[in-house]
């Protein structure tokens, strides 16, 4: 597939920045200062303070004394990424694939981003113009190539489009430095009269390596397309994603669930024909503040039901804020699975807990309570009562090892609850005990049932359990904490209940 | 009575029956619950199923209702697969399930935060045809919620058990029944010690399209049985129906 790049060249980054801070000094010429062995070197200047011929490098002592009343701040370490970096994530509107160029610059991969806007020369006025309305002088053009896009953006004409295979031809009239060139090369290029890359482009490939070093024809080839320049792009690549402009920014629940339809009808088609279903996905939103909003869903078995992850996506449609309008929604799958073939299915069809309906009741209720409200339990290798089990996440865990067979408690207390008893003889079960002020008198009792504990982690007394049944029917599990002891009063419980 | 007179009759019971939503008895061989001596209270003498029973207790906690409905559950899950209980303050032990014969893995719990949403995920739940039977832990269901739930199940066809604590408000309801079960004192096993096979008496106190009834059922382990009426002396003012 042809690729297609956009560079953004930002002329003044951050004194635009600075004005678009401090309104009052739109206009006026300022100067950015760093400290060079104890002098105050000028790094940046505004488009005013550049007129009136104050440039980079020089001593801010002597472009005070060329423009009357200089304002002068400190550059901030690192300012310019920061700068570069949140202007690269509000490009995220426009691609997903945004690389910072620093110093003053960002590299897009627009690769089948532009017809979303109708076209090319749309797409990048579009991003153009709304960069230009948040105060920035800039200059964009797109290309086949990174390094193409970067030599017209800054010696191109604005807004410059160049066609696949017209590399050669639009790079042809340019200065050397449109090659991104270290400064020597550049200056020994002009020093042999080479004003024009047409002037070397088509010199023997050898002697130009000779003469300038490879750098050179590893540039040449990155501007015409042929050389390989991976860009690290500010998020990863998401595999699975659908964006979707809109002509009017959208404010309503209604509008946004029509987007949420649009994109999911393709994002579902995609992931249908590849096999594939969604396990999590996020809907982002690009508010026309700047701001990004999202909704993240999460789905317990892989879906490309659209219906159902609409349902799904419509329980937090509320928590989106739209604030003045969404300009941009992006439906990114972010977590994919393949889908278990559906032959496989119609075998299952009484219904285990890899049936769809149940997965899609689960994502549900999931999606409104929570996912932590949802249990399921395996049994675990303990005797203690409250480690006989464990929780698992996943609908297709199967049992290890079996379900144990003893008669146990249909409920248990989280916590034992402390009793006093009168028990007649050691290692016997009480006669009555009181529990919450009232006497329950034992009428049967079964045990001792001896439960120790996982001695080797766990260092504490041993419980000997009873089943016991007072007058009224009541049927508890109780136990005492420990060997019997003359001495001390012996700890009961009740623990749980018996139907 | 002819018996095309009969047959008449028949066909109009089990009209009333389904507007009443209760699912008519199907060709299928209906499973009988191991209530095959009390049967006759039951519409067409089949235990109700895809429709939702109601479970009162006046024991807290509620252990011997519990203990009745894993009964009724495992019957309802001999067919089919998985099933889910709705709750908000859960204290059922898992692996207790094994005792009756569920495999406490094929229990999906859902513990919600409150009453409304517990009432919402069984609702949710119910929907869902392929779930053999949702057990909910509920305190308040008025008429509103319970007539939900039963929309729900008339197109799903799952049945719903509504376990209702010590301390609900039992009001006017459009569930199918109302069972109130309270534990008895149990009869050690003849000649051995220690405590028997857990009784309960279960008081049938709605039916709709069925009659009410009174008995007391003793469960082991492989079996529920129902004691001989004999046994239990019930007056006439037990016998009075709810709703």
């Amino acid at each position: 597939m042809e690729q297609r790049y956009v560079s953004i060249w930002f002329r003044h980054l951050l004194t635009d920045w600075k004005a678009i801070r401090t309104p009052a000094l739109a206009g006026t010429a300022f100067v950015f200062t760093t400290k060079d062995r104890g002098r105050n070197m000028v790094s940046h200047a505004s488009a005013a303070a550049q007129s009136a011929g104050i440039a980079p490098g020089m001593l801010l002592t002597d472009a005070r004394a060329r423009v009357n009343g200089l304002q002068d701040f400190e550059l901030p370490e690192n300012q310019e990424t920061h700068i570069l970096r949140k202007i690269a994530n509000w490009c995220l509107r426009f691609t997903p694939a945004v690389a910072l160029d620093a110093p003053d610059g960002l590299l897009m991969n627009v690769t089948g981003c532009a017809h979303l806007w109708g076209g090319e020369a749309a797409y990048l006025a579009d991003l153009m113009e709304k960069l230009t309305a948040f105060g920035y002088i800039l200059n964009a053009g797109m290309a086949p190539a990174p390094g193409s896009a970067w030599a017209i953006a800054r010696f191109g004409t604005a807004g410059q489009i160049i066609p696949n295979g017209d590399q050669l031809k639009a790079l042809s009239g340019l200065p050397p430095a449109a090659l991104r060139l270290q400064q020597h090369t550049v200056n020994r290029l002009y020093q042999l009269g080479l004003e024009r890359i047409e002037d070397f482009i088509k010199m023997p490939r050898p002697m130009l390596r000779r003469r300038f070093g490879p750098l050179l024809l590893t540039r040449i080839d990155q501007a015409l397309g042929y050389g390989e320049e991976p860009l690290t792009y500010i998020q990863p690549p998401v595999p699975y994603n659908e964006r979707l402009p809109c002509l009017e920014p959208i404010m309503t629940a209604t509008g946004v669930t029509i987007a949420l339809e649009r994109l999911l009808e393709h994002l579902c088609a995609r992931l249908q024909a590849e096999g594939q279903g969604l396990r999590k996905a996020t809907l982002l939103g690009y508010r026309i503040d700047g701001k990004t909003v999202s909704i993240q869903i999460t789905s317990n078995h892989a879906s490309s039901h659209a219906a159902h992850l609409l349902h799904l996506f419509s329980i937090r449609i509320p928590q989106l804020e739209p604030g003045p309008g969404i300009e941009t929604f992006v439906l990114q799958a972010e977590r994919v699975q393949p889908v278990a073939s559906t032959q496989e299915g119609i075998w299952r069809s009484n219904g285990g807990l890899q049936d769809v309906a149940i997965a899609e009741m689960l994502d549900r209720v999931s999606a409104k309570l929570g996912p932590s409200v949802i249990r399921r339990y395996m049994p675990q290798a303990q005797h203690w009562p409250e480690q006989s089990f464990r929780v698992t996440d996943s609908l297709t865990d199967n049992p290890s090892i079996p379900w144990p067979e003893k008669l146990r408690p249909v409920s248990l207390l989280a916590k034992p609850q402390p009793i006093t008893v009168t028990a007649p003889i050691p290692d016997y079960p009480p006669m009555l005990f009181i529990m919450n002020g009232k006497i329950h008198t034992i009428k049967n009792a079964d045990g001792p049932e001896r439960i120790e504990r996982a001695w080797w982690t766990d260092a504490g007394e041993h419980r000997d359990y009873y089943i016991v049944e007072d007058q009224e029917g009541r049927r508890f599990w109780i136990f005492r904490l420990g060997h019997y002891d003359p001495e001390k009063p012996a700890g009961w419980f009740v623990h749980g209940y018996f139907p | 009575m002819g018996p095309a007179k009969h047959d008449i009759i028949q066909d109009l019971r089990r009209e009333i029956l389904r507007l009443q939503g209760l699912k008519a008895a199907t060709t299928e061989i209906p499973e009988d619950f191991g209530l095959g001596a009390i049967s006759h209270v039951f519409p067409q003498g089949v235990f109700p199923t895809g429709v939702i029973h109601e479970l009162t207790t006046a024991e807290s906690p509620m252990s011997a209702t519990s203990g009745f409905a894993c009964y009724l559950l495992s019957h309802l899950m001999r067919r089919g697969t998985v099933s889910a209980w709705v709750s908000t303050h859960r204290t059922l032990f898992p692996p207790a399930l094994a005792g009756y014969g569920i495999e406490p893995d094929r229990i999906l719990f859902i513990d919600a935060a409150s009453g409304r949403d517990a009432l919402w995920a069984m609702e949710e739940a119910l929907r869902c045809y392929q779930l053999a039977a949702v057990v909910g832990e509920v305190r308040d269901l008025d008429f509103t919620a319970s007539r939900r739930l039963q929309l729900a199940v008339e197109k799903s066809k799952v049945t719903g058990l509504v376990l209702r604590p010590h301390g609900s408000p039992l009001v006017q309801n459009s569930c199918v029944s109302r069972w109130h079960i309270s534990s008895l004192p149990s009869t050690p096993t003849a000649g051995l010690p220690g405590v028997g096979h857990a009784r309960w008496k279960v008081e049938l106190l709605k039916m709709r399209g069925g009659k009410t009834g009174m008995w007391e059922m003793e469960w082991s382990p492989e079996t529920l049985h129902i004691l001989p009426p004999a046994q239990t002396p019930a007056t006439a003012a037990e016998w009075r129906k709810i709703g």
